[in-house]
């Protein structure tokens, strides 16, 4: 590996940045444990994913340039979310002609991909369940890449996620848009997550969970985690 | 069984029509027997189509082939149009060119009367449904009978089809036993819902219509412009009865339909039963080319149609929409769809494709449909002929009008987003100003002024978590000192 790519730019991402603190820790953690440098540029933002997917190109095309700029210098991109590591790599291209995405990394597809490893020394003496998001697998390709991650943890106990392969039903603004469609989707995610008895729920994005996990509050089920966060773990 | 059983209600009509797909969707979910039915049906079939196209080691090269053949037809479409006409005429057959549904179905009811009939049989026909074929006959005082299985008892019911490959998936058998013993005139005494003995019934009341039909209306599968064939894929044999023993047959197909040479249906051959139907050969293929003496209908009629189009056509991402082989997988492994079904959605063409076809064909209607989806994807992972549902749907919500409210939380979201310190600032407002509830971690309701607004949408499933005390941005600040 060339020593430009032992130094790595972090994108929280806008979700993480206002909500989830723990998960890009979990992510420096990670990193920084197989020996990577990792650098935070302040002036980031987001990655214009919400205003692309809602039909609002011109104000996408602005955050992507901003993106670009803020990230131009990187040979490594990471970011702990499929859905924005996929907007980088399959809408920037239409967006403003960027191929900026080709570097950017979901971070299951850097550490498999980039670093070569799967067992990241981490241990999690829990019960999990693991539900595949829909950019992540499908406009990323991620594959099992972040179970391969998660089957090398110490102690943890994976558990199916029946119909694991279903939209939760979050889709951005399509939770407010159609709010009931989304919401019969969501029942039936977290009924299926519930089932399995497990302790935690982990998948690679935190919007996702953030619905998820709203839904299991009031029905009751495992614990939304980003899956992240369990690779940091050391218990 | 006794015919008193419950009265038919045609599903159709519990929908309220012309309401923007929201609101519908609301309708069917509240709908429990429906839903039942849906996921029943759609899993079926989502489960056979997986295992038969997994079967296959040359899958995804077969989608590839499949793509490019439709990407070279929409390329020369016109030059493959002319071609087929040429070789269709010199075979026999009588072209018909038509720009929309009211030229496509005057000509078609002219030929009706011309050939002294005032009743057809048909094969199911997307297209015939899209220009609303059977209506216009109606009102022109003729009588189209629908001899699919499945289209038979929508008809019967007086209700609309709900999916493109199965349009009576909303209805389980003892409902499609009361459709017959109550609608269909000649059924058996005492009929259940044993599915042998409805297709027996069908199948009964069906042969008499065969027998004394004049004339048949079809759509195609697929148009050779090589040899000026038409293709009709089957399941039923019913098809084959429509094309074969009436004296005229008038055949709707779409412009988009055509394929460029005989070699061609190789590909999609293999591709429409896996994906359609979950089976790995279909059972009723019907090729025929012109009119041949003694061979098959005399008077063989092909009605090419537009009806937008050419219009979808100018439209380079939204193009790849024309390339459907209306094979359905999209809708069966649809969340929205195996939710709502496919009344909802309006238009005749449901689902993912429909959420991408309807808008185009229909300019400046159907704008609710792009955002009938969560962009989830699985429909393009499915689809034969790789159509990227996701990206067009994410381009016509890009043509769209939106919302001035929307309008303004989104402009103003991006106002904060493209200033980073404005942003920082934003997300320590949020902080603080969430103090209140930090201990429970999450709220049930948005406080005011939030809970006035679209957001508020968000609570009536799911509750809002609270921004946490600390930021990432201030621990890896007072780590890096």
């Amino acid at each position: 590996m060339s020593p430009a790519m032992r130094r790595v730019g972090l994108f929280i991402t806008c979700v993480n940045d206002a909500l989830y603190p723990r998960t890009p820790k979990a992510v420096v953690a990670v990193l920084e444990r197989l020996g990577y440098e990792v650098d935070f540029p302040a002036a980031q933002t987001c990655c214009g994913q919400m205003h692309a997917n809602s039909g609002y190109k011109r104000d996408a095309a602005a955050l992507a340039e901003d993106f670009e700029r803020v990230f131009g210098g990187y040979d490594a991109i990471v970011t702990p979310s499929g859905s924005c590591a996929a907007m980088a790599r399959d809408q920037y291209p239409h967006l403003t002609g960027s191929d900026i995405g080709e570097r950017v990394h979901e971070l299951s597809e850097f550490l498999i991909d980039v670093a070569g490893v799967e067992d990241v020394g981490a241990r999690f003496p829990h019960t999990v369940t693991y539900h595949p998001t829909c950019h992540g697998t499908r406009a990323l390709g991620l594959g099992d890449k972040p179970l391969r991650l998660l089957r090398a943890v110490g102690g943890i106990e994976l558990v199916d996620l029946p119909a694991a392969d279903q939209c939760c039903g979050f889709g951005g603004t399509f939770a407010v848009k159609n709010g009931e469609v989304s919401s019969a989707m969501l029942v039936d995610k977290c009924r299926n997550a519930a089932d399995t008895g497990a302790e935690y729920l982990a998948a690679a994005d935190n919007s996702c969970l953030t619905h998820i996990g709203g839904g299991i509050t009031r029905s009751g089920g495992p614990t939304p985690i980003h899956y992240a966060e369990i690779l940091a773990s050391t218990a | 069984m006794s015919t008193d059983a419950a009265p038919i209600v045609p599903a159709a009509s519990l929908i309220p029509a012309g309401v923007p797909f929201p609101e519908a969707a609301k309708v069917a979910l509240g709908m429990p027997q429906l839903r039942r039915n849906l996921a029943h049906a759609t899993g079926t079939i989502r489960a056979k189509r997986a295992n038969v196209a997994g079967e296959l080691d040359d899958w995804e090269a077969l989608r590839d082939a499949a793509a490019a053949i439709k990407a070279d037809v929409q390329h020369r479409l016109p030059e493959l149009a002319l071609a087929f006409e040429r070789n269709a005429t010199a075979a026999g057959a009588t072209v018909h060119w038509a720009r929309d549904a009211a030229e496509a179905n005057a000509i078609a009811a002219r030929i009706v009367r011309e050939a002294g009939a005032e009743e057809v049989v048909k094969v199911k026909s997307m297209a015939t449904q899209e220009i609303e074929l059977n209506e216009h006959f109606e009102a022109e005082g003729l009588k189209a009978y629908e001899t699919d299985l499945a289209e038979l008892i929508v008809q019967l019911a007086e209700d609309k089809p709900s999916h493109i490959l199965v349009p009576a998936i909303h209805y389980n058998r003892t409902e499609i036993r009361d459709i017959f013993a109550q609608r269909m005139g000649d059924a058996p005494v005492g009929l259940t819902d044993d599915p042998a003995a409805l297709a027996e019934a069908a199948r009964l009341h069906l042969r008499r219509r065969f027998l004394s039909a004049k004339v048949a209306v079809s759509g195609a599968n697929f148009a050779v412009a090589e040899t000026g064939s038409l293709v009709v894929v089957e399941s039923e044999g019913n098809g084959r009865m429509c094309l074969t023993m009436p004296e005229t047959l008038i055949s709707v197909v779409g412009i988009e339909k055509l394929l460029p040479t005989f070699g061609d249906l190789e590909v999609f051959m293999q591709l429409l039963p896996r994906s359609s139907t979950g089976e790995r050969m279909n059972p009723y293929t019907s090729v025929w080319t012109g009119a041949r003496e003694g061979d098959g209908p005399r008077d063989v009629h092909v009605i090419l149609l537009d009806n937008g189009r050419t219009g979808v056509l100018a439209d380079e991402v939204g193009r790849q929409a024309l390339s459907c082989i209306r094979c359905s997988a999209c809708l069966n492994v649809c969340p929205v769809y195996e939710r709502t079904g496919g009344h909802a959605y309006g238009h005749v063409y449901p689902g993912p494709i429909g959420a991408i076809l309807a808008p185009q064909l229909e300019p400046g209607r159907h704008d609710d449909l792009p955002y009938a989806s969560s962009l989830c994807g699985a429909c393009y992972e499915v689809c034969p002929v790789k159509i990227n549902i996701p990206e067009v749907l994410v381009h016509l919500r890009q043509q769209g009008p939106h919302e001035p409210a929307e309008k303004a939380v989104m402009g103003a979201a991006k106002a904060v987003m493209a200033r980073p310190r404005l942003w920082r600032t934003a997300l320590r407002a949020a902080r603080l100003g969430s103090m209140p509830w930090r201990r429970k971690g999450y709220l049930r309701r948005l406080p005011w002024p939030l809970s006035k607004t679209a957001l508020a949408k968000w609570t009536a499933s799911r509750d809002v978590p609270v921004p946490p005390e600390e930021d990432f941005r201030t621990w890896w600040k007072e780590r890096q000192r």
